[in-house]
């Protein structure tokens, strides 16, 4: 799905009069398109009357922000520290496995669920004390 | 029957929600109230006060009946909870997080109350009386800082709360805004009160969703309360970077959550350059208990030597009994690791602990005895940061994990200096190369005008010199915390574990280091 100007339109102006509109505005339009494009860039440019590359650098220096959709399901695997020593890196293989060109696999640097690890997160759903069968069945049932 | 049964994110992911609905279903009373902190437990049914952990729904019949093997007793009395000293976590597993109610019985709002009573000049002498230092990790005495706002002139300051709590193995900040948002949300506003500011931020990572809807349920909900003072949720987006202040200030601001130069302090220039507050979730949390009839005096004589009051540790990784255990300043590691949490979830010999987050030192068994303390642990060349403990099992390989903490430097450096931004990239590659032997010459230094390039490449001594230098620069170079700690937990896994980056050659490494330290 491509951003429909008119709708990121919308998004700023419900924004523009907080303090620091910018990750707002960018949280809404990448939850509501799965992405802010080049397309949005220029309309959330033109609304707060900031150049198209001020805006161009912020959505390029988060993670949580694509710059094109991916219309896959996605699954959230930490893999920082507390994770690893509860044995998460042993579980990839399988789980890259599991989730095949249906699912996309990505890293992610702490979910705090850090005592009971290894976890993973489908949308707002988490889930922790992952074994190799436990992260598979979430792979499987993420839509 | 009335049955609580935490709501915490953590026990969400461990099935909470439907353990819930089965005995909802049954015609039981359910409260969903924050977590004890005893995650090995959880989920954690608790019935007139007895726990029973960790609970799955084939138990609900038996937990009913009172005959279930998962009974631990009464919690109050679980060793693991009767030990500590719990003072920012005073309400964990008791109250219902967004209940006024609940918060309002169990003397929330007291310390505002006399905080506006007292004014803004006592506040901060109290603070500053209690000894309570940042909570994030930089250890900054809270009330110095907030003396700075108040002195400086503006019409317009600000209190902004850090939660972005980005390290691996901690999450007291995610339990805290999570089971007792308001207690967060009090410290606020007593802050505001102090310095004279009336709005405030909470920033949060977007990896905590859970927290960030209990916060905006309980601003809507206490907004009269806090009046004049106004507060709003902010999210993040991912960068871990912008755990530290002045870069999450300019994401506050909807920049690019790069480090800025300091000074200007934010105290003075912060956000939107207005004299700003910047404060971690624990700290702030802290202070309506401080300001409580007699906090301050009470916070003091709790702690050793400049580091008051209690610290919420956590333990995480491979620890058996991992959670959150709030204790005052000056326990030691070993009973942290071993009393305390049992030792090792797999069983086998602890390897390494880390504490402090990525940016920590892996410390080895043999420096167990340290004493939980600000001084202690720079000394050792270690920090607490945010109090986060990683425990290790003897399977752990040392070097890779030296690779990943420049590998993350590398994902999450913000770019804007340079021996982070390029410092890790090397980094990574040094550790590769230690490992596997060295390097032979390259095509160009092979070059016959290249007269100076040595002909016979590196020996892995040679790399590990190398290695040491470039951490020395990130160390002393780098804007902020996050390139200028990661030399910790690269070093110290380096002098701890040499085997673990020339196996058989740990003597040659030790000699190197030893060089570099004369």
């Amino acid at each position: 799905m491509s951003t429909n100007e008119q709708r990121v339109a919308e998004i700023v102006a419900e924004h523009a009069a907080r303090e620091g509109a910018m990750m707002p505005i960018l949280h809404d339009v990448q939850h509501e398109f799965g992405c802010v494009d080049a397309a949005a860039e220029a309309v959330i440019a033109r609304e707060l009357n900031l150049s198209r590359a001020d805006v161009h650098g912020v959505v390029s220096f988060y993670h949580d922000f694509r710059e094109t959709a991916d219309a896959r399901p996605e699954v959230q695997i930490c893999r920082a520290e507390a994770c690893k020593a509860r044995g998460v890196e042993a579980l990839i293989p399988a789980a890259e496995k599991a989730a095949g060109d249906r699912v996309r696999l990505t890293t992610v640097y702490c979910l705090g669920l850090c005592s009971a690890g290894p976890s993973a997160r489908v949308g707002d759903r988490l889930h922790a004390r992952l074994d190799a069968s436990g992260l598979a069945d979430v792979i499987e049932a993420a839509r | 029957m009335i049955v609580r049964i935490s709501d915490d994110a953590l026990a969400r992911a461990l099935g909470a929600d439907e353990l819930a609905e089965t005995f909802a279903n049954k015609g039981h009373e359910v409260q969903r109230t924050s977590s004890w902190g005893m995650h090995w437990l959880e989920p954690l049914v608790e019935i007139d006060g007895t726990g029973f952990g960790p609970a799955t729904i084939a138990d609900v019949d038996a937990i009913l009946a009172g005959s279930s093997d998962k009974a631990i007793g009464e919690i109050v009395e679980h060793p693991f909870i009767a030990r500590q000293q719990r003072l920012t976590f005073a309400r964990a597993g008791q109250t219902r997080p967004t209940s006024l109610e609940d918060y309002a019985a169990t003397g929330g709002w007291s310390g505002l109350e006399r905080a506006r009573r007292i004014g803004g000049t006592q506040i901060i002498e109290e603070v500053t009386a209690s000894g309570l230092r940042g909570r994030g990790g930089a250890g900054f005495p809270a009330g110095i800082k907030w003396k700075t706002v108040a002195a400086t002139p503006g019409e317009q300051k600000y209190i902004v709360c850090n939660a972005d709590e980005g390290d691996s193995g901690t999450f007291a900040d995610r339990m805290l805004m999570e089971g007792d948002p308001y207690a967060l949300i009090e410290g606020m506003a007593i802050a505001g009160e102090a310095v004279g500011a009336d709005q405030g931020y909470i920033y949060v990572r977007s990896e905590y969703p859970d927290a960030i809807r209990k916060l905006e349920q309980a601003l809507a909900l206490c907004a009269e309360v806090i009046a004049p003072f106004r507060c709003e949720v902010r999210v993040g987006a991912g960068a871990y970077v912008c755990g530290e202040e002045t870069s999450l200030l300019n994401s506050l601001e909807g920049l690019r959550g790069e480090v800025r130069a300091k000074p200007p302090l934010p105290a003075i220039e912060g956000l939107f350059g207005k004299p700003t507050v910047v404060n971690n979730v624990l700290t702030l949390a802290a202070v309506p208990h401080i300001l409580g009839e007699g906090g301050s005096s009470a916070y003091d004589a709790l702690g050793i030597a400049r580091s008051k009051g209690t610290m919420p540790i956590q333990l995480a990784g491979n620890i058996r009994h991992g959670g959150l255990y709030e204790v005052a300043f000056g326990i030691t590691l070993r009973e942290l690791v071993y009393d305390v949490g049992g030792g090792t979830d797999s069983g086998r010999p602890v390897k390494a602990v880390q504490v402090g987050g990525p940016l920590g030192a892996y410390l080895h068994p043999d420096q167990f005895d340290i004493r939980f303390d600000y001084e202690a642990y720079t000394e050792a060349d270690a920090l607490i940061g945010h109090g986060g403990i990683t425990v290790f099992d003897d399977t752990a390989d040392m070097g890779a994990m030296a690779r990943f903490a420049m590998e993350f430097c590398a994902a999450e450096s913000c770019g804007k200096c340079t021996p982070c931004r390029i410092g890790s990239v090397r980094g990574v590659e040094l550790i590769d190369r230690i490992r596997a032997g060295g390097r032979r010459a390259d095509a160009v230094e092979a070059l016959p005008v290249m007269h100076n390039a040595p002909k016979s490449g590196r020996l892995p001594e040679q790399e590990i010199g190398l290695l040491t230098d470039l951490c020395e620069t990130m160390k002393f170079g780098s804007l902020c915390a996050l390139g200028g700690f990661t030399p910790y937990p690269v070093m110290s896994a380096l002098k701890n574990w040499p085997e673990d980056f020339m196996p058989g050659r740990e003597g040659a490494v030790r000699k190197v280091l030893d060089r570099n330290d004369a």
